[in-house]
């Protein structure tokens, strides 16, 4: 596998995701598919952030471990991302910004000193130009072409006004020139490899499925990483017809979101985990009233305000026990941006057909990172089938009559003779009430109990629909990953290093958390010579669903809750260690 | 059809379109309850306007008065505690065509509610605001209200509140509201006229009902009410002067003023959201069938 990984480094306000956002697009417009971690603080300025723009001839899934060029425009830059230089690789840095020993480097990696400071200068007083120098340096170290990269320069700064972009393109030449003058090209370079691909963030998938689906009404309110979902929906929201309501908090938010599908359109809500706690009494109400929902509840390393900028995998508990009472619902876990544009439909389709509310489970490494996909893994022709069928048909009718699968016919505001009204407490068939008069008089007690019995019976029907677990990988492996949600992603990385080591294993993903689709994880896990369950939080909260659900236990785990994303590497060191040792 | 849309608020030529009447189930008050005046003047209102009852939606929180939208003919939707604005501006959104009716008591709006209550009122979303206003929580057995007067003794204030209680009125003309009024349920003509007004009128209407609890609020009576309140339309009040309707807000003591106190003209949220402007968003096309090129942009 040819891999090229350009990581670049700064202060928040340096201009390091724009210039490896601009770095990772070079990779993808030349057709290869590529990986953008996105690695932030939450500081408007200072600090440090960096990025990784990551692409190989086959399809990286995850930041992967080291990188081949490293810019820094930081001497702490230096110091903390020089170790994962490979050989072969280089650092660009400006040493009138800060000094360097070079034997500070790993063996055979090269320092190149680009003097970006002063080609800024030749074109603007403003210092923030330097980074077009640095990033023409670091291009052309890569092997990316010269047109390929102005033509993303281009593109990003196309709208900027006067000699932004003029300057831009011949800065960042400047730095080319000097780069392929001075420095030492990777002997490993990657050629283009057709069409270009959609370079997207899983939030910008979760937005796109979401507008395929038929959305026609967001409301959310600022949550990082969940607030690019409401940005890239308000940017299209006259072109798409989808109304977005920024809403005074998240509660407002879910409820907005519910009054919208009571009244006849597909509505959602998106926040993280500290939002969604105040969702969860309103999540309630969607599946007692029946009102089909999405939520998309992207995480963040908690608890509490945690590290709002750092990711993990922590909500599940949270996302499964959510409200008061038991109700029917699905919580879908995408793994990258395909998927992720793929399940939110899903959840739209299963929102609908089952009346209740559907969680899409991302998190930050989904949702703020980058990935490309294929024109063809995002179909924009999907049908939006109207489940309003129901006409009146001159019997009473029954909003929330018993059937054989607990989806009763729904009508919405506007339609005549079908007037209901939707209430949170308990209700009959025609949604008067059981809660008040009614309530321990023994007919109603009855009753009671079979509306809980038609409400969770969807629970039957919403397995069956919903994508099981799969294998990827031998079916005869020596290890057997267990993984959910976007940590999949560098567990097939690390899949593909044990691969080269000669050492076979496999994959069990579960892209449908809940309802849990036991007997078919049951018949992938039975076979497993060992397994290992990878989650990013501290109790290994899928694990004990698995549990929970199967009786299968998943007792040796690879568990992180640092606020990192896993490295592949990580998974690597434990899988042969329980490959070798046992777990 | 095609889409997920669906024609809502069409009126359908041949057939009759009922009016809202009450429905069959009777309300569950306690017998003398303020808020039968309120249902009463609702569907007065409701009625006076010639409206459909299957193009209305009353819209409740969690509290006695909040059981309203059963005991009507219209859709509903009995949601939770303090939450019936925000579902409500979501039905409104939906679907601009429906007439969008809240209707809660104080705890709901101005306690748990309170924040919704607020930026429903800035946004100037076209829905009327009914609140019934009993200055105690009754379904929960008499506890405080943020409206129970200074140094009253509930059962969760044997001692008497020590909190100043919000003013309803002034909070809404601070918070933007173009049509704010106070009825009294003792007087259901005069309270039908400002709900039907509200719901003519241009944007969110509030009226709040003084609506006594004759079971646990004991100073907050009907006489109390009848012995205190006038009425703003005869006493020479000018609804479009914010600052006289401040000086009325104000007065709470040996006469409380009901009718109009403010009225301005405001463009609503639904005329100034340029989506909705292409009609209601349940009668618009959905999907991004026809929109291709979005994806252009992740080239």
């Amino acid at each position: 596998m040819t891999e090229i990984s350009i990581r670049t480094g700064g202060s928040a306000g340096d201009g390091i995701a724009s210039v490896g956002e601009m770095l990772v697009r070079c990779f993808s417009r030349m057709g290869r598919h590529t990986f953008g971690l996105n690695a932030y603080q939450s500081v408007i300025r200072g600090g440090h952030v960096w990025f990784q723009a990551r692409a190989t001839d086959q399809r990286p899934h995850s930041q992967g471990d080291g990188c081949d060029i490293l810019y820094a425009m930081t001497p702490e830059t230096a110091e903390i991302h020089s170790a994962a230089l490979r050989p072969g690789g280089t650092l660009v840095y400006d040493p009138e910004k800060f000094p360097f020993a070079a034997d500070k480097l790993p063996p055979k990696v090269h320092a190149l000193e680009v003097p970006t400071l002063a080609i800024a200068r030749k074109f603007s007083t403003q210092p923030i130009l330097q980074n077009a120098a640095g990033l023409g340096a670091s291009a052309a170290l890569g092997g990316i072409p010269l047109e390929v990269l102005h033509d993303v320069v281009r593109d990003s700064f196309g709208r900027k006004a006067g000699d932004v972009v003029q300057w831009n393109l011949e800065a960042s030449a400047a730095g080319y020139q000097h780069a392929l003058a001075h420095g030492h090209v990777l002997d490993h370079t990657l050629s283009r490899g057709g069409a270009p691909k959609l370079l997207m963030t899983g939030n910008q998938a979760i937005a796109l499925g979401a507008a395929a689906a038929g959305l026609k009404f967001l409301s959310q309110y600022p949550m990082t990483p969940a607030s690019s979902i409401m940005h890239w929906l308000a940017a299209h929201s006259n072109d798409l017809g989808i109304v977005v309501k920024q809403a005074e908090d998240e509660l407002a938010a879910i409820n907005m979101a519910i009054g919208a599908s009571f009244g006849g359109v597909r509505a959602m809500t998106a926040t993280s985990g500290g939002g969604f706690s105040l969702m969860v009494e309103a999540l309630g109400m969607a599946g007692m009233t029946e009102t089909p929902l999405v939520v998309v509840e992207s995480q963040r390393a908690g608890p509490s305000t945690g590290l709002p900028t750092k990711t993990e995998q922590g909500d599940l508990n949270l996302m499964l026990g959510a409200g008061q009472g038991d109700f029917p619902r699905a919580i879908l876990a995408p793994s990258n941006p395909a998927e992720a544009y793929r399940q939110t439909i899903r959840a739209f389709e299963l929102a609908e057909e089952y009346q209740t509310p559907v969680l899409v489970a991302s998190d930050l490494h989904l949702s703020e990172n980058f990935m490309t996909v294929d024109r063809d893994e995002i179909p924009v022709d999907v049908p939006v089938k109207s489940l309003f069928t129901v006409t009146p048909n001159g019997h009473e009718y029954h909003r929330y009559a018993y059937t054989p699968n607990g989806v009763s016919p729904r009508s919405i505001p506007g339609q005549p003779g079908l007037q209901y009204v939707a209430g949170s407490d308990e209700h009959d068939e025609k949604g008067h009430l059981i809660s008040d008069i009614r309530s321990g008089v023994p007919t109603w007690v009855t009753e009671r109990a079979r509306m809980m019995e038609k409400r969770m019976g969807k629970l039957k029907g919403l397995t069956a629909a919903s994508e099981p677990p799969v294998r990827e990988g031998p079916a005869n492996a020596d290890l057997t990953f267990v993984a959910w949600g976007s940590t999949i992603g560098a567990v097939r990385d690390a899949m593909a290093i044990l691969a080269a080591q000669g050492r076979a294993t496999n994959l069990v993903r579960v892209p449908t958390v809940f309802p849990l689709n036991g007997p078919a994880l049951l018949q992938l896990l039975s076979p497993a010579k060992k397994t290992l369950l990878v989650e990013l939080n501290y109790t290994g909260q899928f694990g004990r669903l698995v549990r929970a659900e199967t009786g299968f236990d998943l007792s040796t785990r690879l568990l992180k809750y640092d606020g990192e994303p896993f490295f592949p590497f990580e998974i690597v060191a434990k899988a042969v260690e329980v490959m070798n040792h046992g777990g | 059809m095609a889409d997920s849309t669906v024609a809502a608020s069409k009126s359908i030529v041949g057939t009759s379109l009922p009016l809202i009447t009450k429905s069959d189930t009777k309300p569950t008050w306690c017998p003398g309850c303020g808020d039968y005046g309120v249902v009463a003047a609702v569907e007065m209102a409701v009625k006076k306007l010639g409206l459909p009852s299957h193009d209305v939606v009353i819209v409740s929180g969690i509290g006695c008065s909040s059981n309203l939208p059963h005991f009507l003919s219209s859709y509903g939707f009995h949601s939770i505690h303090g939450r019936a604005l925000p579902v409500a501006e979501g039905i409104r959104w939906a679907n601009h065509g429906l007439t969008v009716i809240g209707t809660g008591g104080d705890g709901d709006g101005f306690g748990i509610g309170a924040g919704h209550f607020v930026h429903a009122m800035r946004r100037n979303v076209k829905l009327t605001y009914v609140t019934m206003d009993n200055q105690i929580y009754g379904l929960t057995t008499g506890q405080a209200s943020p409206t129970s007067m200074m140094g009253q003794k509930t059962k969760s204030t044997p001692r008497g509140v020590i909190e100043n209680p919000i003013d309803p009125i002034a909070l809404a003309l601070a918070s933007g509201a173009t049509y704010v009024a106070r009825g009294f349920s003792g007087d259901v003509k005069h309270l039908a006229d400002l709900v039907a007004n509200g719901l003519r009128h241009r944007g969110f209407a509030f009226v709040d009902v003084m609506s006594p609890c004759v079971t646990y609020n004991k100073i907050n009576t009907f006489d109390f009410f009848r012995q205190r309140v006038y009425k703003l339309e005869s006493s020479g009040h000018d609804p479009t002067n914010i600052v006289t309707a401040w000086q009325r807000a104000l007065e709470w003591g040996e006469k409380i003023p009901i009718g109009l106190f403010y009225k301005a003209d405001r463009p609503t949220y639904e005329e100034l959201e340029e989506v909705l402007t292409q009609g209601p968003l349940a009668q618009q096309p959905a999907g991004l069938k026809g929109h291709e090129s979005v994806l252009d942009e992740f080239v």
